[in-house]
C-alpha cells in the first residue's frame, strides 16, 4: 500500500442547528436538530452532544418523529431522500428516494404511512413554486426503496414551512401563503381559502408568517407580519367564519406553537421574548424574555413538559413548562459577517471571532463545541430590527494570550461613528477576560488595523486608524494616573505624510515594526521610535502585511490591490521578489515559515503555500472554493503529524482554516489525518459493543475462556485470532430486533459470506479500500465485503503485514479484524 | 436568559493631586476663623506651655488669645512705635518684644507693664528671643548688630556686628544656651556661638533672608528668602541639602509641624505650602492676602496666618467628636437588628435548602429603560439633583435613548420648563470633551422639534440668545488654540535636527543582523 498524501478541503464543524425547528423525544431524553447534512442528537439534561445521524447527502431540511414507533424519526434532505433512522442507536433503517429536493417533511398519526413533503418543482428558477405532496413509501424489506407515489395536495405553498400545519389530529392541514389562508379537508378533499387585505386603514401589514393549529380544538393560530396573531374558528362552513386578533408582538411573529394539551399557545419574533398566551383566556399571557437572538422556531414534547426554542444565533434553548431556561445549545455564530478575523486563543487553542450581538465567541474546533461567550460591549441589546447598535469589529490577543484587545463600533451607516477600545486582562482565578481599559477617543476616525507586539517581556498595542495615525499602546506609561501602574495608555504616536495607515505588523521578535501607509510601507524601531526606512513598490495600496518567522524573519511580505505579491529583503532593504498574483488574504503560520495566500482569480481561489525565502510555491491548491476567502487562520495542533511527503509537510505542526463569503468555515485535511480520525471512531464502536446484553453474556464468557486457553497454549497468538468478534456479528447482535430484516433474509446472506466466492478476487483492490474507508452500516455491503477481503488476505503474504509501516500495519489489522470468524467456532462451540 | 444590564455611567480617573494620606490629615483642618488687628501682622508666637496661648504682634500692641477665644485675653499696648517679634521664653511666663524704636521690652504675661527695658540699638529691632537657658535675650536689628542681653541685670552681654544689613531673622537653639542662628538681608545666614563670641559658620542663601529655622534634631537649617526656600545640613558644615522653589513671591515665614515635623511655608504669593519628609508640596492653604506670619500650634491643634492686610486667621483641626456630631444629628436609620434578622440562621443537616434568586437591584431610570418607558427615563435623568451633580449620569441615559433610536420620541411633546432645562445643560457642559457630542444631538433634535414655538416663550428665548453668545465664544477661542498649535508645530520642526539617511540605514542592517 502506498501512502497517499493528498490534501482534500473539508468543511468542518459549527453548521446551522436553527434551520428547522428541533424536535424533543417522546421521553424528553433527547433533542434532535438538523444540522448540515447531519442530524445530531443531544441530551436534554446534559446538553451535550450525543451522536450524529450520518448519511445524506446534502442539507437536512426537515425531521420529524414516525408516528408509528416513536423511536424512529424521519429526516429529508435537499438530496431528495427521506430517510428513516432509529436515532437512539444512531442506526439508518431505510432510505427513500424521492428524487426531488425536498424542503420539509410533515407527518400525522392519523396518516400512518403518508409522509408529507414539502416539494420545490422547478421547473423555471425565476418563480419557485412549491408543492405539498404526499407519498406512500412503499413497504418492502430493501434498504433504499425508490418511492414514486405522489399526490399533490396543494401546489402553490409558500416557501416557508412553518407556513404549513397539521389540524386537529390531522383531520384537515392548514398552509397559508402571503395573504391567503387554505385550509385542506382530508375527509370531504376539499380545499377552503381565507384571504386578508394586504393593509388595513392603519397600515398594517397583514401577509401571513406562520400558522398552528390546536391539538384538539377546530381553531387555527396565524402569525402576521406586523406582529399580530389571528385565532381563526368555524372555518368549517366558509362562509361563517370568524376570527379574534391579539397584539403583543411589534414585529412579524416568527413562529407558533400549541402545547400538547392545546391549554397554552406559545408565539416568538424577533424580540426574543417568548411568549406564553393562555388559549382561551383573551389576553392572559406571560413572558421569558431575553433569550438570545431572535426566536424562529418552538417546538414542545409530546408530554408538554419542555419546550425548544431555536434561535437566529445558532443556539437551541430547552424551557421548562414553568418557564425556566434548563439548557442551552450553543452552535458556532456565524452571523451575516465575521468582522473580527478569526483568531486563535493561545490559552485555550478556541477559534475567536464575533458571535452574538457585542459577544466574542469561544469556540473549540476538536471538539466542535461552544465554549463561552465573552460580552464585549456590556450593554442592554435591544431586539429591533433595523437598529444600529454596537458590533465588536476588532480583536486581537497578544502572544501569551493574556491581554485581549477589542474595538467595537456603532454608527458604521450613519456619519456620527462611535467607537471603543477596550484592553481585556485575563484572569487566573476565574479564567477569564476581565475589562481593564476602556479608550474612549482612542482616535478620531475608525480604527482599521491593530496588532500586539510579539515579544513576551513587554506588551505593547499598536493601532492604526483612518486619521492618518498610528498609536502605540502600553501599560501604565501615563504619569498622570499613577494609581495601580496597571492601565493601558498612549505611549506613541506617529503619521506619515498624513497618509491614511492601512495596516500594521511587527516582526517576530518585536524589534521591528512594519506600518504601511497606501502604498509606502515604513519601518519603525518600537524601542525608540524613530523611523528607520521606508519601502515603496507602487503600484497599489497596500492591501496585507506580513513578517516572515524563525528563519525567515529578515523577509517582510506585502500583498497591494494590483495583484502584486513582493517580498523585501530588510537587510539590504530592497525587493528581493515579487509575484504578480491577486492575494485576497495573505496569512502567516505562527510555528512555521510557511506563509498561505488566498487568491481569487476567475471567480474561484486558489491557495498557494510558500516560504518568503523562495518564490517558488511549497503546495498549491486549484480552486479550493468558489467564493473570495478574507478570513483564515493556522491552527497549532495539539500533537504534530509526521508527514513525510513534502506537498503535506506544511500542515504538520498546524492546521489552516479559512471562512468563505457563505460564511462556510473549511479546513485542509491529509490522508493520514483522516485515517487516524477513522481508526479512532472504529474503536469507539468496539467499546460501544461492550455494553451487556444477554448475547454477550452467553457468547462473552465462552470467549473469554477460549482466549485464556489460547493465550495459554500460544503465548504470541496470532493476530487475527483474537476473539473480538467480526463487525457483522456485532451489528447483528446490536442492532436493535425491531429494525433488523427477517431472520430469513438473514441466514441466507450469512450462509452466503461463509462460502469463498470467485469474483471477489477480480475487484480492484483500490475499491476495496475506499469501502473499508467508509462507515459499515448496512450489513449486506459488509458481506460482500468480507468474502472478497479473505480473497485478499489469502493471497497476501504475511511477510507484507510486516514489513510494513506502522500505518499500513494498523490498515492491514483492521481489515483482518474484519475478515475474522472466530466467532464461528464460537458459536459452534456453545451448541449443546 | 441573561437579566437586564444596567447602562453603565463611565467612570474616568481623575487627574491631577494624588490622596495620600498627609493630603487628608492636612485637609482635616475646619474652615478658618477671622480676626481682624489694626496692622500687618508680624508675628505669632504659641505658647509651649498649655492651653498655648498665642500672642499676636501687629502694629503698636501685642495681643495674647486664647486657643479658642475671638477676643484678646490680654494685650500689651504699651509701645510708642511698631512692636515686632514678641515671643513666649520655654516656661510661657516672660514674653520679649522689639519695636520700631530700638527698644527691647520685657513682660510678664500677668502683668501689663514692661519688667525690663534692654536699651542699646539704634535702629528699629525685628527679631527677639530668649536663649534656652531663659536668662537672656538675643535681639536681631536693623543697625546691623546682634546683641545678648542678660536678663536680671538689664546690661548687655555682648554686641555682635558681623551682618552687613538688616538682621531680619533669628532663630535660638534649643539644646545649647550658647548657639543662635540669625539671617540678613546681607543673603547670609550666620551661626553665632556665645562661648566664641564670633560667628561659626556662614552660608549663603542667595537672597535676602527673611526667616531662619533649627530642626528639633538642629541638625538641619531651613532659611526662606526670596522664593527659595533652602535646607542646610549643619552637621556637614553647612552644605545645602535641598533648594524649593515652590513659591512664585518672597517666602516669608517657615515653621514645622510638632507631628512629624512637616516643614510649612507661607509666602506673600497668599500660599501656605507643606511639604512632606521628601521636600514635595502635599498641601496647599490658600488666603486672602500676602502672608508675614505663621505659626503652627503644639500638636498641630491650630494653625494661625497673620496677613499684611491685619487679619489673623486661624485653622483648627477638626476632630472625630465634632463628625459625630454631625451624624448624630441626622436621622437614623434601622438598626442593625433589622438587617441580621433571619440572615444568621444556620440550616440543620437534613434542612432541604430553598434558594432565592438574587434580586437586581437597578436605578430609577433603569427601570424605566427595562420597560421601554422613554419619557419618563429621560425624565428621571432630567431631575434637578442628577442634572446638576451627577451630569454624567443625564448623557448617558440621553446616549442610551440614542442607541436605542427613541432619543426624538423621548425628546418630544415637552412643555417649556424642561426645554429651559435642556439650555441650561447646554451652557454647563457641551464645552465638556466627553459631553459635547451627545448634547449637540440634543441641540439638533430640540431645535428641530420646537422650532415653532421657541418665540413664544421669552425665557427660552433669552436662554437661546445667551447659548449663541456661549458658543460664538468658544468658537473663537478654539480658533486661537488652532493658531498657538500652528506656531507651536513650525517651532517643533524647526528644533528636530536632521539625520543623515545612511546611518539610518546602517542602523537597519546592524539590527536585522542582531536578529539573524
Amino acid at each position: 500500500m502506498v501512502e497517499r498524501s493528498d490534501i482534500r478541503v473539508v468543511r468542518c464543524g459549527g453548521s446551522k442547528v436553527n434551520l428547522r425547528p428541533p424536535i424533543i423525544s417522546t421521553d424528553s431524553r433527547f433533542v434532535l436538530c438538523a444540522s448540515g447534512d447531519l442530524v445530531k442528537v443531544y441530551s436534554t439534561r446534559t446538553e451535550e452532544w450525543l451522536h450524529s445521524l450520518q448519511g445524506h447527502t446534502n442539507q437536512v431540511t426537515g425531521i420529524a418523529l414516525n408516528p408509528a414507533n416513536h423511536l424512529q424519526v424521519y429526516s429529508c434532505s435537499a438530496d431528495g431522500t427521506v430517510k428513516l433512522w432509529d436515532f437512539i442507536d444512531g442506526i439508518l433503517i431505510k432510505t427513500f428516494i424521492i428524487g426531488y429536493p425536498l424542503f420539509a417533511i410533515y407527518v400525522s398519526e392519523k396518516h400512518e404511512g403518508v409522509l408529507f413533503l414539502h416539494v420545490s418543482m422547478a421547473t423555471d428558477s425565476k418563480n419557485e413554486c412549491f408543492q405539498l405532496v404526499a407519498v406512500h413509501p412503499p413497504k418492502s424489506a430493501e434498504q433504499e426503496v425508490e418511492a414514486k407515489e405522489m399526490s399533490v395536495v396543494s401546489s402553490h405553498i409558500s416557501s416557508n414551512p412553518s407556513c404549513t400545519a397539521f389540524g386537529r389530529g390531522g383531520e384537515y392541514i392548514a398552509f397559508a401563503r402571503r395573504l391567503q389562508l387554505n385550509v385542506y379537508f382530508f375527509r370531504k378533499q376539499k380545499t377552503c381559502s381565507f384571504s386578508l387585505k394586504a393593509t388595513d386603514k392603519k397600515g398594517a401589514k397583514n401577509a401571513f408568517t406562520c400558522i398552528a393549529c390546536h391539538p384538539t380544538d377546530d381553531c387555527i393560530a396565524t402569525g402576521h407580519e406586523d406582529g399580530k396573531i389571528r385565532l381563526w374558528r368555524n372555518f368549517i362552513h366558509k362562509k361563517e367564519y370568524t376570527y379574534s386578533t391579539q397584539h403583543w408582538h411589534h414585529n412579524a411573529v416568527n413562529t407558533l406553537c400549541f402545547t400538547p394539551e392545546g391549554t397554552h399557545l406559545l408565539s416568538g419574533g424577533i424580540e426574543s421574548v417568548l411568549v406564553q398566551w393562555q388559549y382561551g383566556a383573551g389576553n392572559r399571557k406571560e413572558f421569558l424574555p431575553r433569550l438570545g437572538g431572535s426566536i424562529l422556531h418552538i417546538s414542545a414534547s409530546s408530554d408538554g413538559q419542555l419546550f425548544c426554542t431555536s434561535h437566529s444565533d445558532n443556539k437551541i434553548t430547552v424551557i421548562e413548562s414553568s418557564f425556566k431556561v434548563c439548557g442551552v445549545i450553543q452552535g458556532l455564530v456565524k452571523g451575516d459577517a465575521v468582522l473580527t478575523d478569526l483568531m486563535i486563543d493561545p490559552r485555550s487553542i478556541a477559534l475567536v471571532l464575533n458571535g452574538k450581538p457585542g459577544h466574542l465567541q469561544f469556540y473549540s474546533l476538536l471538539r466542535d463545541k461552544h465554549l463561552y461567550n465573552l460580552d464585549i460591549v456590556q450593554q442592554e441589546y435591544i431586539y429591533e430590527a433595523g437598529l444600529d447598535q454596537f458590533e465588536v469589529v476588532k480583536a486581537a490577543f497578544d502572544i501569551k494570550g493574556s491581554w485581549l484587545a477589542t474595538v467595537e463600533e456603532r454608527g458604521q451607516k450613519s456619519s456620527d461613528l462611535e467607537f471603543f477600545l477596550k484592553l481585556w486582562a485575563f484572569d487566573e482565578r476565574t479564567q477569564s477576560f476581565v475589562l481593564n481599559t476602556t479608550i474612549t477617543a482612542a482616535h478620531t476616525d475608525r480604527i482599521i488595523s491593530m496588532c500586539f507586539s510579539s515579544s513576551e517581556e513587554t506588551t505593547m498595542l499598536v493601532t492604526t486608524a483612518e486619521d492618518g495615525q498610528f498609536k502605540a499602546w502600553c501599560q501604565g506609561a501615563d504619569a498622570d494616573t499613577q494609581q495601580d501602574q496597571n492601565f493601558w495608555s498612549c505611549d506613541f504616536v506617529g503619521s506619515y505624510h498624513n497618509l491614511k495607515p492601512t495596516n500594521c505588523s511587527f516582526s517576530a521578535d518585536s524589534s521591528l515594526l512594519a506600518v504601511s501607509f497606501q502604498e509606502v510601507i515604513t519601518i519603525w524601531s518600537p524601542e525608540t521610535w524613530e523611523m528607520l526606512t521606508t519601502l515603496c513598490q507602487p503600484p497599489g495600496v497596500i492591501r496585507d502585511l506580513c513578517f516572515g518567522r524563525l528563519s525567515c524573519s529578515k523577509y517582510l511580505l506585502g500583498t497591494t490591490t494590483r495583484n502584486l505579491l513582493c517580498c523585501w529583503n530588510l537587510l539590504t532593504c530592497a525587493l528581493e521578489w515579487s509575484s504578480s498574483v491577486e492575494v485576497s488574504k495573505l496569512q502567516p503560520d505562527p510555528l512555521s515559515e510557511n506563509v498561505a495566500a488566498f487568491s481569487y482569480q476567475s471567480k474561484h481561489t486558489d491557495l498557494f503555500v510558500f516560504k518568503p525565502s523562495e518564490p517558488r510555491p511549497l503546495f498549491t491548491n486549484k480552486n479550493v472554493c468558489s467564493e473570495k476567502v478574507h478570513r483564515a487562520v493556522f491552527v497549532p495542533r495539539e500533537e504534530p503529524l509526521n508527514n513525510c511527503d513534502e506537498s503535506s509537510q506544511w500542515l504538520n505542526r498546524s492546521q489552516l482554516y479559512f471562512l468563505t463569503q457563505n460564511m462556510d468555515l473549511l479546513t485542509f485535511s491529509t490522508a493520514t489525518e483522516e485515517d487516524r480520525m477513522l481508526s479512532s471512531s472504529k474503536q469507539l464502536v468496539i467499546d460501544d459493543s461492550v455494553a451487556v446484553t444477554p448475547f454477550y453474556l452467553l457468547l462473552g464468557k465462552h470467549r473469554q475462556q477460549q482466549q485464556k486457553l489460547n493465550t495459554q497454549s500460544h503465548p504470541a497468538a496470532d493476530k487475527p485470532q483474537q476473539p473480538q468478534g467480526s463487525v457483522t456479528i456485532k451489528e447483528l447482535l446490536h442492532t436493535p430486533a425491531h429494525v433488523l430484516p427477517a431472520a430469513s433474509v438473514l441466514c441466507s446472506m450469512f450462509v452466503n459470506s461463509l462460502l469463498i466466492s470467485n469474483t471477489g478476487v477480480q475487484q480492484d483492490p483500490l475499491r476495496e479500500e475506499m469501502d473499508s474507508e467508509k462507515e459499515e452500516e448496512d450489513s449486506e455491503e459488509e458481506m460482500e465485503a468480507c468474502d472478497s477481503q479473505q480473497e485478499l488476505r489469502v493471497q497476501g503474504s504475511v511477510d507484507e503485514v510486516t514489513l510494513k509501516l506502522s500505518k499500513a500495519q494498523e490498515r492491514e489489522l483492521k481489515r483482518v479484524r474484519k475478515t475474522d470468524f472466530s466467532w464461528m467456532a464460537g458459536l459452534i462451540d456453545s451448541k449443546p | 436568559m441573561a437579566s437586564f444590564k444596567p447602562t453603565k455611567v463611565q467612570f474616568l480617573p481623575k487627574l491631577g493631586e494624588k490622596v495620600t494620606e498627609e493630603t487628608l490629615y492636612w485637609k482635616n483642618y475646619k474652615s478658618p476663623v477671622q480676626i481682624k488687628e489694626f496692622g500687618a501682622i508680624t508675628k505669632i508666637d504659641f505658647s509651649p506651655l498649655p492651653p498655648h496661648n498665642y500672642a499676636v504682634t501687629a502694629s503698636t500692641r501685642i495681643h495674647i488669645y486664647g486657643p479658642h477665644s475671638q477676643e484678646p485675653i490680654r494685650s500689651f499696648t504699651r509701645f510708642r512705635d511698631t512692636a515686632y517679634g514678641g515671643r513666649f521664653r520655654g516656661d510661657g511666663k516672660l514674653l520679649v518684644a522689639g519695636s520700631e524704636e530700638g527698644l527691647i521690652r520685657l513682660f510678664d504675661i500677668s502683668g501689663r507693664v514692661a519688667l525690663r527695658q534692654f536699651k542699646g540699638h539704634s535702629k528699629a529691632v525685628h527679631m527677639t528671643s530668649f536663649l534656652s537657658d531663659g536668662f537672656r535675650v538675643v535681639s536681631g536689628s536693623d543697625d546691623l548688630s546682634c546683641r545678648v542681653w542678660d536678663v536680671p541685670s538689664a546690661v548687655e552681654l555682648s554686641s555682635l556686628t558681623e551682618h552687613t544689613d538688616y538682621i531680619r531673622a533669628l532663630a535660638p537653639s534649643k539644646l545649647n544656651p550658647d548657639l543662635f542662628v540669625t539671617g540678613s538681608y546681607d543673603h547670609t545666614v550666620k551661626v553665632f556661638d556665645m562661648r566664641s563670641g564670633s560667628s561659626v559658620m556662614t552660608m549663603q542663601h542667595g537672597h535676602p533672608v527673611e526667616c531662619v529655622l533649627l530642626y528639633p534634631s538642629e541638625a538641619l537649617l531651613v532659611s526662606t528668602g526670596g522664593r527659595y526656600v533652602k535646607v542646610w545640613d549643619l552637621l556637614k558644615g553647612g552644605q545645602e541639602l535641598v533648594s524649593l522653589k515652590n513659591h512664585h513671591k518672597t517666602v516669608t515665614c517657615a515653621c514645622l509641624s510638632s507631628v512629624g515635623n512637616k516643614l510649612l511655608t507661607g509666602s506673600l504669593d497668599r500660599h501656605v505650602k507643606v511639604y512632606n519628609s521628601s521636600y514635595k508640596v502635599v498641601h496647599n492653604f490658600d488666603c486672602d492676602a500676602s502672608i508675614l506670619s505663621m505659626a503652627i500650634a503644639p500638636d498641630d491643634e491650630a494653625l494661625a496666618v497673620g496677613m499684611t492686610n491685619g487679619v489673623l486667621s486661624v485653622r483648627h483641626r477638626r476632630h472625630q467628636k465634632d463628625k459625630e456630631m454631625l451624624t448624630s444629628r441626622r436621622r437614623r436609620g434601622p438598626s442593625y437588628q433589622v438587617f441580621v434578622k433571619g440572615k444568621n440562621f444556620v440550616p440543620r443537616q437534613d434542612d432541604f435548602l430553598v434558594s432565592k434568586p438574587v434580586k437586581q437591584y437597578l436605578r430609577k431610570y433603569d427601570k424605566q429603560l427595562k420597560s421601554f418607558e422613554v419619557s419618563k427615563a429621560l425624565d428621571t435623568a432630567l431631575q434637578t439633583w442628577t442634572r446638576t451633580s451627577k451630569p454624567d449620569v443625564t448623557v448617558v441615559v440621553i446616549i442610551e435613548l440614542n442607541r436605542r433610536g427613541t432619543l426624538k420620541n423621548a425628546l418630544a411633546g415637552r412643555n417649556e420648563e424642561i426645554r429651559g432645562c435642556f439650555c441650561v445643560l447646554f451652557f454647563r457642559h457641551i464645552f465638556d470633551p466627553r459631553f459635547s457630542r451627545p448634547l449637540l444631538m440634543v441641540g439638533d433634535i430640540v431645535l428641530d422639534l420646537y422650532q415653532q414655538v421657541f418665540h413664544q416663550s421669552p425665557v427660552v428665548e433669552r436662554l437661546l440668545q445667551r447659548l449663541m453668545e456661549v458658543l460664538g465664544r468658544e468658537a473663537e477661542l478654539q480658533q486661537e488654540l488652532l493658531q498657538v498649535l500652528g506656531i507651536l508645530d513650525t517651532l517643533f520642526t524647526s528644533l528636530t535636527p536632521r539625520k543623515e539617511i545612511k546611518t539610518v540605514l546602517e542602523t537597519t542592517s546592524n539590527n536585522l543582523l542582531a536578529i539573524i
